[in-house]
């Protein structure tokens, strides 16, 4: 029987709407500080409009297969309705993976420092630990009250833990990948983790438990909490400090946060609720480049 | 101030970190001379505001750094461009499961 | 003397029976399920090829990441000393082994006198082993017995993502959408195993006269590609996925003539 293709199956869970918006009860006026944040990403492409330093609109869409168009669609649906033109934003700092182009900016900031003060701005000044786990890629950040990066790993070597990893498993065990949390939290006591955080070798020690017997649910249990293990020793390589806030993909999966919160003996703060209006981590690192480019126009008329 | 990248990755064999400080890298270079891989750069950064020029791992090498140190011996945390450094801003951290 | 080696490898089971320290018969099965059974009929087949009864063998030893589960096992070793052994009994002035198995690989530095002397091994990453090789084969659509002829049409190696079997699955589907050609993906699977193979080498100090053994030694693309790194050219054996049971029957050889204790 052909082994069913990962690519072809995944249900993309992760899969979010693209949109748009602006702040209710936020204006700006001309003599504002208005800048903009641009965060190219593999899978989604982000822009912020910040005034005087507070939010005021985003817009989030689908990265296409041409970075610099994508940047330019991003930032244009972050300006929609809001009668705001580019040449009103007195700075723009563009970030993301890789060398990535974003011709309009004024200046280009890695993803990590723009990530870590977007996390600062949404949760706020007791935020000291994030951890970013993504489709493709694993982040661990230490940050002091500002925002400021104080240690830092990215590690997209090894498909374990990240989106890609998960939906694998999901596909294995014919669990849809929403519900991959939940269910790995139905078990009555904890198994051991599987042996190997290795996704290829997991599957095959996961195929050899479901012939033993276990169920589906005491699999993923195992599989999960390896995961969680191995994202809690990328925590503590950066050095864990309380607050700890989990963004990304798997910050939806509620097996993996409850057992990173077992693991490490800490509570992670909550997600806003974008949903009503509140901020998204999702544009975390659109809205720190958003308030790098205040920064840096600020210091530039000081000079 | 504190800012220390951990270059490297954990898989299922192991954790293989170079880790830099970049705060204490004063961008001389030498530890770059020393590779025999040619896998450490100068790279200029973006910190607090200021470009500031510092070590780091090529791109290249991120991904396969087990591979690119292996000769060095980095578990001794004695390879050529930890010696080399003076500040002592960069370290191997090695651990085979 | 007659003693038989066996190799109790995740996939298969490999037995060889040596006459005199001369190979007289090989035997193997699908580990399966069940490795312990699987072992006894490939040992029944190796057994009737050399036209002997169990009792005949002097001693048995077993290799393997299953080497617990062989049955008629007398004792175990190590499949780096297997490797060892097998190695430079097969090319006598061979100071390095590599055997690169379906998950796991291996390269070994032995002495003169085919003892093991420092090794260097890839587990528990599917990326470093021949897992890898599999995985793209398949994200490929191609048989794996086609990789090795496929990979040496292309004369460049795609950019694809080597450090992980789940990620370079991916990048190969895209890279097929985006039209690049299957030869040339193939030859950069092969590059970048050989890339990794190359750097556990090095650590050793590559002595010359290479041996490569394990499954993946017959693919002529790999070994292409080792070649091209190594700056070598890699000396492999008649059967090399059965150097592991050689090596066992070897050690079997040199056991039985210790005194017991």
């Amino acid at each position: 029987m052909k082994e069913p293709s990962t690519v072809e199956n995944a249900v993309e869970f992760w899969r979010w709407q693209e949109y748009q918006r602006i702040m209710p009860g936020k204006s700006w006026k001309s003599k504002d500080l208005i800048t903009a944040g641009v965060d190219v990403g593999s899978v989604g492409s982000k822009a912020a409009i910040m005034v005087n330093g507070e939010a005021y609109s985003w817009g989030i869409i689908r990265t296409g297969s041409n970075s610099p168009e994508s940047a330019t669609k991003a930032l244009d649906y972050a300006l929609k309705g809001t009668g705001l033109k580019i040449s009103d934003l007195k700075y723009i700092v563009g970030t993301g993976y890789g060398r990535v182009n974003v011709p309009m900016a004024n200046k280009a900031i890695t993803e990590i420092a723009c990530h870590a003060k977007g996390a600062n701005y949404i949760w706020g000044p007791s935020v000291r630990t994030v951890l970013d786990v993504g489709g493709q890629d694993i982040k661990a950040i230490r940050i002091d009250e500002t925002g400021r990066v104080v240690s830092f790993l990215m590690n997209d070597k090894c498909a374990a833990g990240t989106g890609r990893g998960m939906e694998v498993f999901a596909d294995l065990l014919k669990i849809p990948i929403e519900d991959i949390g939940g269910i790995s939290l139905k078990v009555d006591q904890e198994p051991p983790p599987v042996s190997c955080t290795c996704v290829a070798f997991a599957k095959t020690e996961a195929m050899g438990l479901l012939r033993k017997g276990w169920s589906k649910e005491k699999v993923l249990a195992a599989y999960t909490r390896a995961m969680a293990v191995r994202m809690a020793n990328l925590i503590n390589r950066v050095g864990l400090e309380k607050e700890l806030v989990i963004t990304g993909g798997q910050s939806k999966n509620i097996g993996i946060v409850s057992r990173i919160e077992v693991v490490l003996g800490v509570k992670c703060l909550p997600m806003p609720n974008w949903r009503d209006n509140g901020l998204d981590p999702m544009v975390a690192g659109a809205l720190g480049a958003a308030l790098f480019g205040k920064a840096l126009y600020e210091k530039a008329q000081k000079s | 101030m504190l800012m220390i990248t951990h270059y490297g990755y954990t898989d299922g064999s192991g954790e293989y970190y170079i880790t830099i400080d970049t705060d204490k890298c004063n961008g001389c270079g030498k530890c770059v001379k020393q590779c025999p891989q040619s896998a450490l750069q100068l790279e200029t950064m973006f910190i607090d505001l200021e470009d500031k020029t510092a070590a780091s791992i090529t791109e290249e090498h991120r991904k396969k750094i087990k591979y690119t140190c292996s000769s060095c011996k980095p578990e001794s945390n004695q390879s050529p461009c930890v010696l080399a450094c003076e500040l002592k801003a960069i370290k191997c951290t090695w651990k085979s499961q | 003397m007659i003693t038989l080696g066996m190799d109790l490898g995740t996939q298969k089971i490999k037995v060889i029976i040596l006459k005199d320290n001369v190979v007289a018969s090989r035997g193997e099965a699908f580990s399966g399920f069940d490795p312990t059974k699987a072992a006894e009929q490939a040992v029944d087949d190796a057994l009737k090829q050399a036209g002997i009864k169990i009792s005949d063998i002097a001693y048995v030893v077993a290799t393997g990441s299953n080497m617990d589960m062989a049955p008629y096992a007398k004792s175990t070793v190590s499949m780096m000393g297997a490797d060892a052994k097998a190695g430079c009994y097969l090319f006598p002035k061979a100071r390095t082994i590599i055997d690169i198995g379906a998950e796991e690989a291996r390269a070994v530095k032995c002495d003169e006198r085919c003892s093991m002397t420092d090794f260097v091994v890839n587990e528990r990453c599917a990326a470093g082993a021949g897992a890898f090789i599999e995985s793209m084969a398949r994200a490929l659509e191609v048989k794996l017995e086609d990789m090795g002829p496929l990979s040496l049409k292309a004369e460049r190696a795609s950019p694809i993502n080597a450090s992980c079997v789940i990620f370079g699955e991916s990048d190969v589907v895209s890279l097929i959408h985006r039209q690049e050609s299957k030869p040339e993906i193939a030859r950069a699977v092969f590059d970048a195993m050989a890339d990794r193979v190359s750097s556990m080498v090095h650590r050793l100090g590559v002595n010359p006269e290479v041996v490569l053994v394990g499954g993946v030694a017959r693919d002529v693309g790999f070994v292409a590609s080792l070649n091209r790194k190594l700056g070598v050219n890699v000396l492999i054996p008649d059967y090399p996925d059965f150097s592991g049971a050689l090596g066992a029957a070897l050690t079997a050889s040199s056991r039985a003539k210790e005194p017991q204790k």
